[in-house]
């Protein structure tokens, strides 16, 4: 089953025309990669999936819902590229406030704020914290819901290599006890690490694929190499 | 998508926690909130002091006093809320929120709880000096003036996260304040008498909830017993803040660009 379905998502910002027409699903229970480079409209499709984003037409449908629909509100969590929680607040009273809105205790939020790493810093205030741990803390405020669909606009972007692969690995078991998980990234190395990825380039989707896929495709084991022989071959430059 | 779907009470509440906890952690602000108007007022109350009062008029500070119980929540609220819904529009905590359960009015009347509470505490420690430091005199109950800073304060509150919608920086937010707090101060009565005003000067008066809050203090300050006027005058003033945050409501965007 296919947890979210775009179909023809066209979505103006301004006067430019960020994605020109997009259509692709996501299926459930699998880490989606959204990858691309910056300003390829990665933020704009994710608003679009959390249904933020005033789209010009076409549809976003999320686990058979319209997205932003009332009944998803629940269901869907959203984490933005930069870290969206009170800097005047601690760790604990962040994803305790977060916890309440999605009609969980403070036995879940500070799970939740065991689980990315900031035990020992819940009672710091936020605006006291490093980037990297100040991201780790807006994560927290979207994993204490339990979310069926977890949207995740570059996570581990400014953490050291160690947490990085922590996070992914805590993906992955995110995904096997069945959360939907769809996360950007504008590094290549990370595209190794999903299930399947969306290539996105000026708005348009160069490739729905898999990591192992892609290799194939672009002839190269090395995934940004695949990607850039992928994008020279659409554009008949030769590799 | 309705515009405001239906309210729940325990989000409304989480949200009051929310914006308390976050004053609590501002101690300076927190000390400025309850400090600042008695100070402010001690200053009025030394002006006029030495000025002879004319026989058989009232004290001009017992006036001017009690009118400023009821302009200075309205002012510091508004401009502490504007500034806060500001935060949350640029923090991106807004955005955020609107894809949780929780509602946008349920969001407005937290705030609008939070900082109404804050207000009480403000009204009580302003009445409290004003009335034994400053013999400030007062016929009726002073609950009755701690609940019209309250009233007026949620007001302030109300007409803050609205004025939030149409600036897109805190320089912006920070010059709405006089744009909107000013004429209300200069109508209100306390500077020229409200019978002497031209007629569309007293029909923009009249139309400035804070005339109704000044007129309801007055009432209190001049008769022991609560007056219907009193009543019908906080009504107004309840009713425009309840507008006030409908609108503010119809300005939060669930989808932006």
């Amino acid at each position: 089953m296919d947890a979210v379905t775009v179909t023809d998502l066209v979505v103006d910002r301004g006067k430019r025309r960020v994605l020109p027409g997009l259509t692709f699903a996501v299926p459930e229970g699998q880490v989606t990669g959204l990858l691309g480079p910056s300003g390829s409209g990665k933020s704009t499709l994710m608003r679009a999936i959390v249904g933020v984003q005033r789209v010009r037409s076409g549809t976003v449908d999320v686990l058979g819902h319209p997205a932003g629909s009332p009944a998803l509100r629940s269901r869907v969590g959203y984490v933005t590229q930069a870290p969206s929680v009170y800097g005047d607040l601690t760790v604990r009273e962040n994803a305790r406030y977060f916890a309440a809105l999605y009609g969980r205790g403070t036995g879940e939020a500070d799970a939740a704020v065991a689980d990315v790493g900031l035990r020992e810093a819940a009672g710091q205030l936020v605006a006291d914290l490093s980037g990297g741990q100040r991201g780790r803390a807006s994560l927290a405020c979207a994993l204490v819901g339990a979310p069926e669909v977890l949207v995740l606009d570059e996570p581990t972007v400014g953490l050291d290599p160690v947490l990085r692969v922590e996070l992914w690995d805590m993906f992955h078991a995110l995904a096997r006890a069945g959360t939907t998980l769809v996360v950007s990234s504008h590094v290549m190395d990370e595209a190794a690490r999903c299930d399947r990825l969306l290539l996105l380039r000026d708005g348009a989707l160069l490739a729905d694929t898999t990591p192992a896929q892609l290799r194939s495709d672009g002839r190269s084991h090395d995934l940004e190499e695949a990607f850039l022989n992928v994008v020279r071959a659409r554009e008949g430059v030769p590799a | 998508m309705s515009a405001t779907r239906h309210l729940t009470a325990g989000l409304t509440l989480a949200t009051t926690t929310r914006v308390l906890r976050q004053l609590r952690h501002d101690h300076r602000t927190i000390a400025m909130m309850l400090v600042l108007p008695s100070l402010l007022l001690g200053l009025l109350y030394l002006l006029w002091r030495d000025v002879p009062t004319v026989p058989g008029q009232p004290d001009t500070f017992d006036r001017v006093g009690l009118t400023m119980l009821g302009v200075f929540p309205f002012v510091v609220m508004f401009l502490v809320t504007s500034i806060a819904m500001l935060r949350e529009r640029t923090s991106g905590t807004l955005e955020r929120l609107l894809t949780t359960p929780l509602s946008r009015l349920d969001l407005l009347l937290g705030y609008g709880l939070a900082f109404g509470l804050a207000a009480a505490l403000q009204a009580i420690g302003t009445v409290t000096v004003a009335t034994t430091l400053y013999d400030l005199d007062v016929a009726g109950s002073l609950w009755l003036v701690v609940l019209i800073a309250v009233v007026d304060a949620v007001l302030g509150v109300a007409l803050g996260l609205l004025a939030s919608a149409f600036a897109r920086s805190e320089f912006q937010a920070v010059q709405l304040m006089p744009v909107v707090v000013l004429p209300h101060f200069f109508l209100c009565g306390l500077l020229v008498p409200r019978e002497q005003m031209a007629g569309w000067l007293q029909a923009i008066s009249d139309a400035l909830p804070l005339t109704y809050a000044v007129e309801a203090l007055r009432e209190v300050g001049r008769s022991v017993e609560a007056t219907g006027t009193m009543w019908t005058d906080v009504g107004i003033v309840s009713g425009a803040a309840l507008l006030a945050l409908a609108l503010a409501a119809a300005t939060l965007r669930r989808r932006t660009d």
